[in-house]
């Protein structure tokens, strides 16, 4: 391809000099390259998704067999809530935004994020306090009052410890974190699109992070709000939450199921994204029905917001609300269901290849739509009321967090693997992890509708034996084994691929989306010159014509002001200079949380300084970077 | 090379005419409006649950609160007159009618110390009543929103005097402007949905 050339940057020199590392650890402490961060991202997520599994795998070990005490109910009730916890904020949830951070700026043809530095302040924010909240183990005890955290179980005079200071505190921070980060994604999607990347040929992956951005930021607010009040009453001894004073615990409920379940479709809408880039590529044909696909994702954001009630539909709410509430939950399944009859329809008549990232592809298809189905059953109020609190709803919603936005991230890891890192993944041992994992998946969850239709409730540290639960029970603990051994071996693999990999070429799936028209890993600017976009698969338009149908004949034509000049030989790109202000307001913000934490007004006096010094410093230092100068072979302008 | 063609990106394409910084203003308000959606919420489902006093209507001067919020509605004003003399290059102006916002946001943070010494002295805390608590939490929180407006002004004040400012700067001023009119607009709501339906 080309060959780079630096120079350092003239005439952008600030008040403050910005790091160059390359290499080392500091380059990664100062990192504001968006694929770097997503490396960290997608690799912290990993992390934390193995702390939950060992979280799940101690549960189900004291659950295996009746009346055991492995576990006592105080570490099981901790067990349960940063399983939780970790699950959704710090690794299912990250592990999207860690792929739409790698993927997104190179798949609408952008060299990064639009806030670089304040991508890194989000990456920083969102690992500093997943490490705050799990040092609660160590630091008096972690939280245990279930994810959701209900009012007043949290309150200084039911739960003295500090294991909901720690939940309230670093989801808090986390949540800052992640709204920055969402805000950074709206503005990129929003503005730096290649030339003739309209919003209508952008790629359903990036169209899913676009929405998913959006509801993040008015998800968000209301957890934010509602974490606030819980530290208020807890630190300052205000009322929010305080029943002898006339408050209504209620009012947390409808804070954090504003958020919360919104939350469910920003953890699987970027699923859904990235089924979308695999569901194609691998049948060969374009994505059928791209506009209602875009419009389902949007009308599942909207309607994402009008059913939080159904998570409480036993709180007494009455007839009415819950006759809304349920009816809003039934529309929601329309969309979704939309999305899946696309898939199926996309793969219909396809030149359907099974490689691992499609066989995970069409297990989530299976899985997600089964736990949709119980999700229909659970919308109903008497049929709620009946299973609430039970392993039936553990297993709806594992079916369609864990059956539908693991599965689907692990297509996505295996699909794009070789695009991060240049080799393939074994296709051996992803299949046999893919045999291990999803048996095991159905194993484990598949009993637990049946132990909830029997009654077993949720959050309860063991059971009677001999009362018809032993035998679900002891296969969702065997299962545990079997989807552990299928993890630790795409683990495994992705280790031993990164040395002895087969090298994987710029494009070894013959991909559509633009990420596949730069080397493997891309270089640090992403693309030699930025593409022209002219259609909704603009790689495959180039390589194989008659695959994708000419819908649009506006297409054709690009704003001729923005077109990337012809016959260029040479292009000067500017690389911003990396910084140390994300990581050192994100470390203040971390220390300012212990500070709060254990009443230390010095501690927090402290960090708020240094968090107002990295934010001048921020904004003082200069662009700083270099320009790289890339000598174009002739005639090749790049992918368009 | 006898004449190699060079194309510099220093100039990035952007998809829309709006810049990043002023789009992300947008994003941030159309946040920033679930935040204290969510802390009005919370005042109106607990109006009128005190089971102890004081109330709304012991501790309230709505004179006084009528000033405070008059003089925050002018501030806005001074900010548009501020932006458009940024843009069109006189500096002096701008800086003073930047000051100016700045110094009626600081008058009314003054006012609102004054009214929250005032209301404890009366005998509400935080943790006197449900009324206390939220709305402390809700007008405190939205006095910290002014406290960062005041900061940003200052500092672009401050900024135009280290470095020399031109009418194309004017961008970053506009984006502190937008916050700096959401705030006040917030302020409005409040004003009436804490204050005024008081005396209705």
């Amino acid at each position: 391809m080309a060959i780079g050339r630096q120079t350092a940057a003239a005439g952008h020199a600030g008040v403050l000099t910005r790091p160059t590392w390359t290499t080392g650890w500091a380059s990664w402490l100062t990192t504001v390259d968006h694929k770097r961060l997503g490396l960290l991202y997608i690799c912290t997520s990993f992390l934390f998704l193995g702390l939950a599994s060992v979280e799940a795998f101690l549960m189900r070990l004291q659950l295996a067999r009746p009346e055991q005490s492995l576990v006592s109910p105080d570490v099981f009730n901790q067990l349960f809530t940063m399983h939780g916890v970790t699950m959704v904020f710090l690794a299912i949830m990250p592990l999207g935004i860690g792929f739409a951070n790698y993927f997104v700026p190179l798949m609408i043809g952008a060299r990064d994020l639009a806030f670089p530095r304040l991508n890194a302040f989000g990456y920083w924010v969102y690992a500093l306090s997943g490490v705050f909240i799990y040092t609660s183990f160590f630091l008096g005890g972690a939280p245990d009052a279930g994810w959701f955290a209900y009012a007043p179980l949290t309150s200084l005079s039911n739960n003295p410890g500090n294991g909901i200071d720690f939940y309230m505190i670093g989801l808090l921070v986390s949540g800052v974190g992640t709204l920055v980060t969402a805000m950074n994604l709206i503005v990129t999607i929003i503005n730096m699109r290649a030339p003739g990347m309209t919003f209508m040929r952008l790629p359903l992956f990036v169209w899913m992070m676009l929405i998913t951005a959006f509801m993040i930021i008015f998800a968000f607010p209301p957890l934010t709000i509602a974490l606030f009040q819980v530290i208020m009453d807890r630190t300052f001894g205000t009322l929010f939450y305080v029943p002898e004073a006339g408050a209504l615990p209620i009012l947390w409920q409808h804070l954090f199921w504003i958020f919360g379940h919104p939350e469910v479709y920003i953890i699987i809408l970027p699923a859904f994204g990235v089924i979308s880039e695999v569901i194609p590529t691998f049948s060969r044909k374009p994505l059928f029905g791209y506009p209602i696909m875009v419009l389902s994702g949007i009308f599942i954001a909207f309607m994402g917001f009008a059913v939080w009630s159904h998570h409480m539909f036993t709180t007494g709410l009455g007839p009415v609300a819950n006759t809304a509430f349920s009816l809003t939950s039934f529309v929601i399944g329309i969309p979704t269901g939309i999305k899946i009859f696309n898939w199926i329809a996309t793969m219909w008549g396809g030149h359907v290849r099974f490689a691992v990232p499609m066989l995970y592809a069409t297990a989530f298809l299976l899985t997600f739509t089964l736990g949709g189905i119980t999700g229909i059953m659970l919308a109903i109020p008497p049929l709620d009321a009946q299973v609430q609190d039970t392993y039936f709803v553990v297993a709806h919603f594992h079916f369609v967090m864990g059956g539908g936005a693991l599965l689907s991230f692990l297509a996505g890891f295996y699909y794009w693997f070789p695009k991060m890192t240049g080799r393939l993944l074994p296709e051996g041992l992803g299949r046999l992890g893919f045999w291990l994992i999803v048996p095991g998946f159905y194993l484990i969850f598949w009993p637990q509708h049946f132990a909830g239709l029997l009654g077993m409730p949720r959050r309860i540290q063991t059971y009677e034996a001999g009362i018809g639960l032993d035998l679900y029970n002891l296969m969702s603990s065997a299962g545990t084994f079997v989807m552990g051994a299928g993890m630790v071996i795409v683990i495994f693999s992705a280790f031993w691929a990164l040395r002895k990999g087969r090298l994987a070429g710029d494009d070894p799936w013959d991909g559509r989306t633009l990420e596949w028209a730069t080397s493997s890993p891309p270089p640090h600017y992403d693309f030699d010159v930025v593409p022209e976009v002219n259609d909704r698969d603009p790689v495959w338009l180039l390589k194989h014509p008659h695959l994708v149908e000419r819908r649009d004949p506006i297409s054709e034509s690009v704003d001729p002001d923005h077109s990337p000049p012809k016959h260029v030989e040479q292009v000067s790109i500017h690389i911003p200079g990396q910084s140390w202000y994300p990581f050192i307001a994100s470390f203040a913000i971390f220390l300012g949380s212990y500070g709060l934490l254990f009443h230390n007004l010095l501690l927090g006096l402290f960090s708020v300084a240094v968090l107002f010094y990295a934010c001048y410093a921020w904004a003082l230092e200069g662009v700083g970077g270099h320009h790289e100068h890339i000598e174009l072979e002739p005639a090749v302008g790049g992918p368009a | 090379m006898s004449h190699t063609v060079v194309a510099h990106s220093h100039e990035e394409y952007r998809s829309t005419r709006l810049p990043d910084i002023k789009l992300m203003m947008w994003i941030f308000l159309a946040s920033d409006c679930m935040f204290f959606g969510s802390l009005i919420g919370s005042y109106l489902v607990y109006k009128d649950r005190s089971l102890v006093g004081p109330y709304p209507i012991d501790v309230f001067d709505i004179n006084l609160t009528t000033i405070s919020t008059f003089v925050l509605l002018m501030s806005s004003f001074l900010m548009v007159l501020a932006l458009h003399e940024l843009r069109v290059g006189n500096i002096k102006l701008f800086r003073l009618w930047t000051f100016g916002v700045a110094f009626f946001g600081s008058i009314f943070l003054g006012f609102q110390i004054f009214e929250f010494s005032h209301f404890v002295q009366e005998g509400l805390t935080l943790s006197q009543n449900l009324f206390g608590t939220t709305f402390f939490v809700l007008t405190g929180t939205h006095g910290v929103h002014v406290t960062i407006g005041v900061l940003l002004l200052l500092s672009l004040l401050i900024a135009s005097y280290v470095r020399p400012v031109a009418a194309k700067d004017s961008v970053y001023l506009e984006v502190v402007g937008l916050y700096w009119h959401f705030v006040d607009i917030v302020w409005i709501v409040i004003f009436t949905v804490v204050y005024l339906v008081e005396f209705v």
